[in-house]
C-alpha cells in the first residue's frame, strides 16, 4: 500500500530533498508550491498526509491550515508543519491553527520520516 | 513748709503706681481676665481725659476772668453725650465694625481710603494738638514752680528743664504701654486703666480742694454762697452768641479731638458702655465744675493781687499751709496733664505712623505687604518714634511760645481747629452723597480760614501776622482782616473765626459733594458707614449659637468636601467633650476653621465667610477687595494650570508618538530577527537534508550525487552572501565604515559595475551616454560601484520584458549629479515602491536568490556618501534614481 503525501513548500531545493527522502520510504509524493490555491490542491488530491510550510508565496501556512481544519473533509487530516522561524510564538500559532505536528527547519531526515510515519499510524 | 523733695518723691511714687496699674492691667488682659477692665465705669472714667490740666487749673482761672462762661466747656460735651448719643453710638459702631484706628482713619476710610485726606487730617490734628500738649507741660511746670516758690531751701531748676523731664517721662510711659502690641483694634488696656485711675485722682483732688475752700476757708456753704453773690463772677452774664458758639465748639471738639476719639471709639470695648457713659460722664463733669466758682472767688478774695488765677487750685491750700492737700492738688493737676498727653500722643502717633510714616516707608522700600514680619517691626518703630516726636513737638512749642497767656488762649483755638473735621465726619456717617472731593475741599477751606482767623493771630498781636494786617487786612484788602472777614465787625474773634471757618467748610463740603459723584469704593464705604446698623446686627460680642455652627458646617462642606468638613467638626466636638458634629463656636475653633478654609479659598475669603456666618464681623470693602484679589490669583493659577495641562497633553502626545515609534521599532526588530532566522534556516535546511542524503542513502547515481552536492554548494554560497550582506548592512547602519575617497571617471565606474555583475548583465541591453558619463568625481568609488552593481543586477534579475533593456542616464542639475537606471519591464507597483528599500523586502518569487537586503544596503551607502537613492515612478519600467552632491563629485568638464 502506498502512502500519499502532499508537500506544500516553495523552496525548490527543500521540495527536492523531502521528495527524495519520502519516495525512498515508499511514499507517493505530490508537491505544490503556491499558497493561494493550496487548499484546493489538498481537496482535489485528498492525500493521507500534508507537509505544510508556513511561509508561502501568496498565503500563510496558518491560514491554509485553518481552512483545512474548518472543512469537514480535511478536519482530521494529519498535517506536519514546517517553519524556518524558530520562535516559540510560531509553535504556539501552529498549535492554535491545528497542526498535528510542528517541526523547525533545518530538520534531520530521519526525524521527518519518523514523524510522517507516526502521523499516519503506520 | 512744703518740701520740694517730698513733692518729687510723691510724684515719683505716684508715677510708679501708674506704671504698676498699667502693667497689672496689661497682664490681666494678656491672661484673658478682662472682665473688670471692660467695665462701663472704666470706659466713662477714661473719657475724662477731656478734662485736662487746662480744665483742672484753667477752669478756675477762666471763671476768675470770665465768670460762668467756663461752664460752656462742660455743657458742650454733656449735651453731645446726651443729645448726640445716636451719633456717638453710630461712630462707635462704625469704629468697631470697620476696625477704625483714629479719626483720620475714619474719615479716610469713609471717603474711599483716601491717603491724602488721612494725611491732611493727621497734619491738622498734630497742629491742633501740639499747643495743647505744650499747655499740659506748662501747667505741670507752673504748678511745680508754685511749690518751689514756697520752699526756700530748694533751688528751683529752670522751668524748661522741668518740662523736659516731664515730657521725657511721658514719652517713656506712652512708648512702654502705648506700643506694647499691635492689636488690630488698637486697644491699650494698661493705658486705659491708668488714665481711669488718674481720672479718679483728679476728681478727688479737685473735690478735696473744693471742700477745703468751702468749709475750711469759706466757713460753710451759706457764707461761701454769699461771697459768690458779692463777687462779679457769680453774675449770670450770658453773652448769647459766644456761649452758644463755645458750647457748640466744645461739643464738636468732644467728638473730633484725636484723644477723645481714641478713648470714645477706639478703646471702646462694648457699645453698651455708652449707656452708662451717657449719664456718668456728664455727672463727672458736673462734679468737676462744682467747686470752680467757690475756688475762684476765694482765690480772688484771699490771695494777693496779681496772683495767677490759673493756679488758685494749688496756691489756695499752699497759702493756708495745707501742704498735704496742695500735694494732692498737684497730683490731680499732674494726672490731668499726663493722661491727656499720653492718650493724645498715642492717638497722634497712630495717625502719623499709619498715614504718613508707613506709606512713605512702603513707597521707599517698595516692599508692599510681602514682608509682613518686617512691616510689623517697622510699624512698632514708627509708633514709638511718632510718640516721642509728638511729645517733643509739644515741648518745642512750649519752649518757643515761652508759655504764658498766649498758650492759655490756645485751648479754644485748638478746639475750633479740630472742629473742622466735624462736617466731613458727620456727613460721612449720615449722608451717602458725601464725596471725597467735598470732604477735602471743605477741610482745606475750613482749615485755611481757621489758620488765618484764629491760629496765626493766636500767637499774639504782631507775632506772626503783623499788626497792620490785623487792622487793615493783607495788601490793604480790608475785607480779609483776620478778625473781621467781609467787613463784619463786632463779633467775638473766637466765634468769628469758628463761625466763618465752619460755615465755609460745610458749604464747600456740601456743594462739592453735590456736584460730583462718589467713586465705587466711596459708594461701598458710604453704604457701610451710613447703614452701619444693617451691616452689623449684633451690638455686643455675642457668641454664635448651634444654628450658626450648622451654617458653618454647611459652608465648610461646600468648600472642603463633606468627609473632610465632618471630620473636622467631629474632631472639634470631641475635643470640646460634645457628642455629634456641632462643636461650640469658640474663638479657637473659628480660627482653626478659618485656617482650614483659607487653605482652599484664601485667607481673606475664609475670614469674610466665617465672619459673615458668626456675625462677629462685617465684610468690609477691604475684605471684598482681598476676595477679588484672591479670585484673580486663583483664576491666574487656574489659567496657569490650564497652560500646564496643555503642556502635559502635548508632552503626552509626544510620548505617545515616541512610544508608537518604539513599538514600531520593536516590531520591526522582531520581524527582522524572524526574517534573518528564515533566511538562514532555509539554505541550511537544504544543506542538511542533502548532506544527510549523501551520507545515508545507498545507491545514488553519480548524476544525483553531483546534483545534490551542487545544491549544497549553492546554498552554502547563498548563506555566505547573506551573512556578508548582513554584516555590510550592520556596519553601514552603525556608521562604522570609513569612506575611501578616490578620484575617477563615472564612465569607468559604470563599466566596472556592469562587468562585476558577471553573466547576469548579459541578458540586458544596456544603453549609455558616454559623453555625459565622462566626468571626474571624488567619492568612495567601491561603495558607489556597489550601488550600481546592485541596480544593474536587479534589472537583470527582475526585468520581465521580452527583450530586457536598461538605460543609464547621467545628468547634472544644480550642484547635483543624477544617475537614473530605467529598465523596460513592468516596474514596481505603487504600493510596493515605498517598501522595496526596507530590509528583506523582496517582492515576487524569490528564485532570484537574493536575501532582500540589496536595496537596503544601497540606501545606507547613498546616505553615507551624502546622496540619495529612490524609486522613480512613471518611467514605463522599474526606474531608480541615484543622486550625489557634486561638491564632492567635482566635475571635470
Amino acid at each position: 500500500m502506498s502512502k500519499n503525501v502532499l508537500v506544500i513548500e516553495d523552496e525548490p531545493n527543500i521540495i527536492e530533498a523531502i521528495g527524495f527522502i519520502l519516495s525512498r520510504d515508499g511514499w507517493r509524493v505530490a508537491t505544490h508550491s503556491n499558497g493561494e490555491d493550496a487548499v484546493e490542491a489538498v481537496r482535489s488530491r485528498m492525500p493521507d498526509l500534508v507537509i505544510l510550510d508556513v511561509m508561502l508565496p501568496g498565503r500563510s501556512g496558518y491560514d491554509i491550515l485553518r481552512d483545512l481544519r474548518g472543512a469537514e473533509a480535511t478536519a482530521g487530516l494529519p498535517v506536519l508543519m514546517l517553519t524556518a522561524r524558530g520562535q516559540n510564538r510560531d509553535r504556539e500559532m501552529a498549535e492554535a491553527a491545528g497542526a498535528s505536528r510542528f517541526m523547525t527547519k533545518p530538520f534531520s531526515n530521519s526525524e521527518v520520516l519518523a514523524a510522517v510515519n507516526q502521523l499516519i499510524g503506520a | 513748709m512744703a518740701s520740694l523733695n517730698l513733692l518729687l518723691s510723691v510724684s515719683l511714687v505716684y508715677v510708679a503706681l501708674l506704671f504698676l496699674v498699667a502693667f497689672a492691667a496689661e497682664r490681666a488682659a494678656l491672661r484673658g481676665r478682662v472682665g473688670w477692665l471692660r467695665s462701663p465705669m472704666v470706659y466713662t472714667l477714661s473719657l475724662s481725659i477731656y478734662c485736662t490740666a487746662w480744665t483742672f487749673y484753667g477752669a478756675v482761672g477762666y471763671a476768675a476772668r470770665s465768670g460762668l462762661e467756663y461752664l460752656t466747656i462742660y455743657v458742650g460735651p454733656s449735651l453731645a453725650m446726651i443729645g448726640w448719643l445716636w451719633a456717638v453710638r453710630k461712630m462707635v459702631r462704625i469704629g468697631r465694625s470697620q476696625k477704625i484706628t483714629s479719626v483720620a482713619d475714619l474719615i479716610s476710610s469713609r471717603y474711599g481710603k483716601s491717603t491724602r485726606l488721612a494725611v491732611f487730617v493727621t497734619i491738622m490734628a498734630v497742629v491742633g494738638t501740639t499747643p495743647y500738649i505744650a499747655l499740659q507741660l506748662q501747667s505741670v511746670t507752673l504748678s511745680f514752680a508754685a511749690f518751689a516758690a514756697m520752699d526756700p531751701k530748694a533751688t528751683l531748676p529752670g522751668g524748661s528743664s522741668t518740662a523736659l523731664w516731664v515730657a521725657a517721662g511721658l514719652a517713656f510711659f506712652t512708648v512702654l504701654f502705648g506700643t506694647r502690641n499691635l492689636d488690630a483694634n488698637e486697644r491699650h488696656h494698661g493705658v486705659v486703666m491708668a488714665i481711669a485711675v488718674e481720672a479718679v485722682v483728679k476728681l478727688c483732688a479737685l473735690v478735696a480742694v473744693g471742700v477745703f475752700v468751702v468749709w475750711g476757708l469759706g466757713g460753710g456753704l451759706s457764707e461761701t454762697l454769699a461771697r459768690i453773690d458779692a463777687s462779679p463772677i457769680g453774675r449770670w452774664e450770658m453773652v448769647n452768641g459766644r456761649w452758644a458758639g463755645l458750647i457748640f465748639l466744645s461739643a464738636a471738639a468732644f467728638l473730633c479731638l484725636p484723644r477723645m476719639f481714641q478713648v470714645l471709639v477706639v478703646e471702646n470695648e462694648d457699645e453698651r458702655h455708652l449707656q452708662t457713659a451717657t449719664w456718668a460722664f456728664p455727672a463727672y463733669l458736673m462734679v468737676m465744675s462744682l467747686f470752680v466758682v467757690p475756688i475762684a472767688v476765694m482765690g480772688l478774695d484771699l490771695l494777693p493781687e496779681g496772683s495767677n488765677p490759673d493756679l488758685f487750685v494749688l496756691t489756695l491750700p499752699l497759702h493756708d499751709g495745707r501742704t498735704g492737700l496742695a500735694m494732692l492738688s498737684f497730683i490731680g493737676g499732674f494726672s490731668s496733664a499726663t493722661s491727656m498727653v499720653i492718650v493724645a500722643s498715642i492717638a497722634l502717633s497712630t495717625m502719623v505712623s499709619n498715614h504718613i510714616v508707613m506709606p512713605i516707608w512702603l513707597r521707599v522700600t517698595g516692599g508692599g505687604a510681602v514682608v509682613s514680619g518686617d512691616v510689623r517691626h517697622v510699624v512698632m518703630l514708627a509708633r514709638r518714634v511718632s510718640i516721642v516726636g509728638v511729645v517733643l513737638l509739644g515741648y518745642i512749642y512750649y519752649r518757643v511760645s515761652g508759655g504764658g497767656e498766649a498758650l492759655a488762649a490756645i485751648g479754644l483755638i485748638s478746639f475750633s481747629g479740630v472742629a473742622q473735621f466735624l462736617p466731613a465726619l458727620a456727613g460721612g456717617i449720615f449722608w451717602r452723597g458725601a464725596t471725597r472731593n467735598g470732604a477735602m475741599t471743605g477741610l482745606i477751606v475750613g482749615s485755611a480760614l481757621w489758620t488765618w482767623c484764629l491760629f496765626l493771630p493766636g500767637f499774639g498781636d504782631g507775632v506772626v501776622i503783623p499788626v497792620h494786617v490785623l487792622e487793615s487786612g493783607p495788601f490793604g484788602l480790608v475785607w480779609l482782616r483776620p478778625e473781621a472777614l467781609f467787613g463784619i465787625e463786632g463779633i467775638d474773634p473766637l466765634v468769628h473765626g469758628a463761625l466763618w471757618s465752619l460755615f465755609f467748610n460745610t458749604v464747600c463740603f456740601v456743594t462739592v459733594s453735590l456736584m460730583g459723584f462718589p467713586t465705587p469704593v466711596e459708594r461701598l464705604q458710604g453704604a457701610q458707614f451710613v447703614n452701619v446698623y444693617q451691616y452689623s446686627e449684633s451690638p455686643g460680642r455675642g457668641t454664635a449659637g448651634p444654628v450658626q455652627t450648622e451654617d458653618l458646617l454647611m459652608m465648610s462642606q461646600r468648600i472642603l468636601g463633606p468627609a473632610q468638613a465632618q471630620a473636622l467638626f467631629l474632631r472639634e466636638a470631641q475635643a470640646q467633650g460634645l457628642a455629634g458634629y456641632l462643636p461650640d463656636p469658640t474663638p479657637g475653633f473659628l480660627q482653626a476653621l478659618e485656617r482650614e478654609l483659607a487653605g482652599s479659598v484664601g485667607a481673606a475669603t475664609a475670614h469674610a465667610m466665617v465672619g459673615q456666618l458668626t456675625g462677629g464681623a462685617v465684610v468690609s470693602v477691604e475684605d471684598l477687595m482681598a476676595v477679588a484679589d484672591e479670585t484673580a490669583q486663583i483664576m491666574e493659577y487656574s489659567s496657569q494650570l490650564e497652560a500646564k495641562s496643555q503642556e502635559l497633553s502635548r508632552t503626552a502626545r509626544q510620548l505617545r508618538a515616541a512610544n508608537d515609534k518604539l513599538t514600531q521599532l520593536s516590531l520591526q526588530k522582531d520581524a527582522f530577527l524572524s526574517q534573518i532566522s528564515h533566511e538562514l534556516r532555509t539554505p541550511m535546511t537544504s544543506i542538511r537534508a542533502f548532506s544527510e542524503i549523501l551520507r545515508d542513502a545507498d545507491g545514488l547515481s553519480s548524476a544525483q550525487r553531483l546534483k545534490y552536492s551542487s545544491i549544497i554548494h549553492d546554498e552554502a554560497v547563498r548563506l555566505t552572501r547573506l551573512l556578508d550582506d548582513l554584516l555590510d548592512l550592520s556596519v553601514l547602519e552603525n556608521g562604522q565604515i570609513n569612506l575611501n575617497l578616490t578620484e575617477g571617471r563615472l564612465s569607468s565606474l559604470i563599466d566596472h559595475a556592469i562587468s562585476a555583475t558577471g553573466g547576469a548583465a548579459d541578458r540586458l541591453r544596456i544603453r549609455r551616454n558616454r559623453v555625459a558619463e565622462s566626468l571626474l568625481l571624488t567619492t568612495d568609488r567601491d561603495r558607489l560601484g556597489q550601488v550600481f552593481i546592485n541596480l544593474i543586477a536587479n534589472a537583470a534579475k527582475y526585468c520581465d520584458a521580452e527583450r530586457p533593456e536598461l538605460a543609464i542616464h547621467v545628468r547634472q542639475r544644480g550642484g547635483t549629479l543624477i544617475v537614473d537606471f530605467i529598465d523596460n519591464g513592468t516596474g514596481i507597483e505603487t504600493d510596493q515602491q515605498a517598501v522595496i528599500f526596507e530590509k528583506f523586502a523582496r517582492i515576487g518569487e524569490q528564485k532570484a536568490g537574493g536575501a532582500g537586503l540589496g536595496l537596503a544596503i544601497c540606501r545606507e551607502i547613498m546616505q553615507r556618501l551624502g546622496g540619495t537613492i529612490g524609486y522613480l515612478p512613471g518611467q514605463g519600467g522599474a526606474a531608480f534614481r541615484v543622486t550625489l552632491p557634486l561638491a564632492r563629485a567635482m566635475a571635470a568638464q
